[in-house]
């Protein structure tokens, strides 16, 4: 089991390696759904397997299937994937790698000798995910429904064709 | 069950979380902004997970569903802000957004 750790944390780490540096969308995409379902994996073997569940039902089946419409909407063609190409020069990975390195360090620094023993793996079961949920962090859960609405009205004002006019207060200048 | 430490359950989280970050930073396309914060939440996601199972507590998975929530929330309104600006600017770069007028 802890073979499978190592091999899903490594197969996440270059699946999103690789989604994060490709010019087409749909490639980075796929790789990302690989990426989500290696983490998965490693939900699964640390103990919570409703996660496991969840992570590939929500993240990799109905966000990134959200990401994929949205970038079949935009049709993107070959002049895009070549802007692409241009913007992603090795050049402008430089300064930022560096100094995003620099705090993973720091990070790995802060996180060694944390705790040495071993996780405990044994299974965290949904009933006891649910009970905890609707009882403890009830209020939560109604604050993430409240959340959840404003998203879909945003999501729907934002979204919604205007015409011309970008804003009511505009309407004068335009 | 496994023989793996809370230190190396961060480190995953780490990482993956950088990688995000470097990948908001790097990508001028809001498409591939938008995936590296995917990336990045899911490595707090990671994070949670890992130490709820440290100490046997749901509470990391509670906090996991919470985060996932949040991650749907802020895609949709991210997603249809993308279709906004291609609207508009008939561009996905996110510079060509650079001037708010009001």
């Amino acid at each position: 089991m802890t073979v499978i750790f190592y091999i899903a944390a490594a197969v996440a780490i270059i699946t999103t390696g690789l989604a994060l540096t490709r010019a087409h969308a749909v490639h980075a995409l796929l790789y990302l759904i690989i990426s989500l379902l290696g983490v998965s994996v490693v939900f699964f073997v640390s103990g919570a397997p409703f996660i496991a569940a969840l992570e590939v039902i929500i993240y990799a089946g109905a966000i990134m299937v959200l990401f994929l419409f949205v970038i079949m909407m935009l049709s993107v063609g070959k002049a895009n994937i070549e802007q692409e190409k241009i913007w992603i020069k090795p050049r402008t990975w430089v300064g930022p790698g560096i100094f995003s390195l620099i705090l993973l360090v720091l990070f790995i620094l802060l996180v060694s000798g944390f705790s040495d023993t071993p996780i405990n793996s044994a299974i965290i079961a949904p009933k006891q995910v649910g009970i905890s949920l609707f009882s403890k962090y009830l209020l939560g859960v109604e604050i993430s429904a409240v959340l959840l609405m404003a998203g879909i009205i945003g999501a729907y004002h934002i979204g919604r064709g205007r015409g011309k006019v970008k804003h009511r207060f505009m309407e004068e200048s335009q | 069950m496994i023989n793996i430490s809370l230190e190396t359950g961060l480190l995953l989280a780490g990482i993956l979380f950088f990688m995000g970050f470097l990948g908001v930073m790097v990508r001028r396309n809001v498409i591939f902004m938008l995936m590296s914060v995917e990336v990045m939440l899911n490595a707090a996601g990671i994070a949670f997970v890992m130490a709820g199972s440290h100490w046997h507590q749901p509470d990391g998975q509670v906090m996991f569903i919470f985060i996932l929530t949040m991650a749907a929330a802020e895609v949709s309104v991210g997603l249809a802000i993308l279709l906004q600006l291609h609207k508009h600017y008939k561009s996905l770069d996110a510079d060509a957004a650079n001037k708010m007028k009001g």
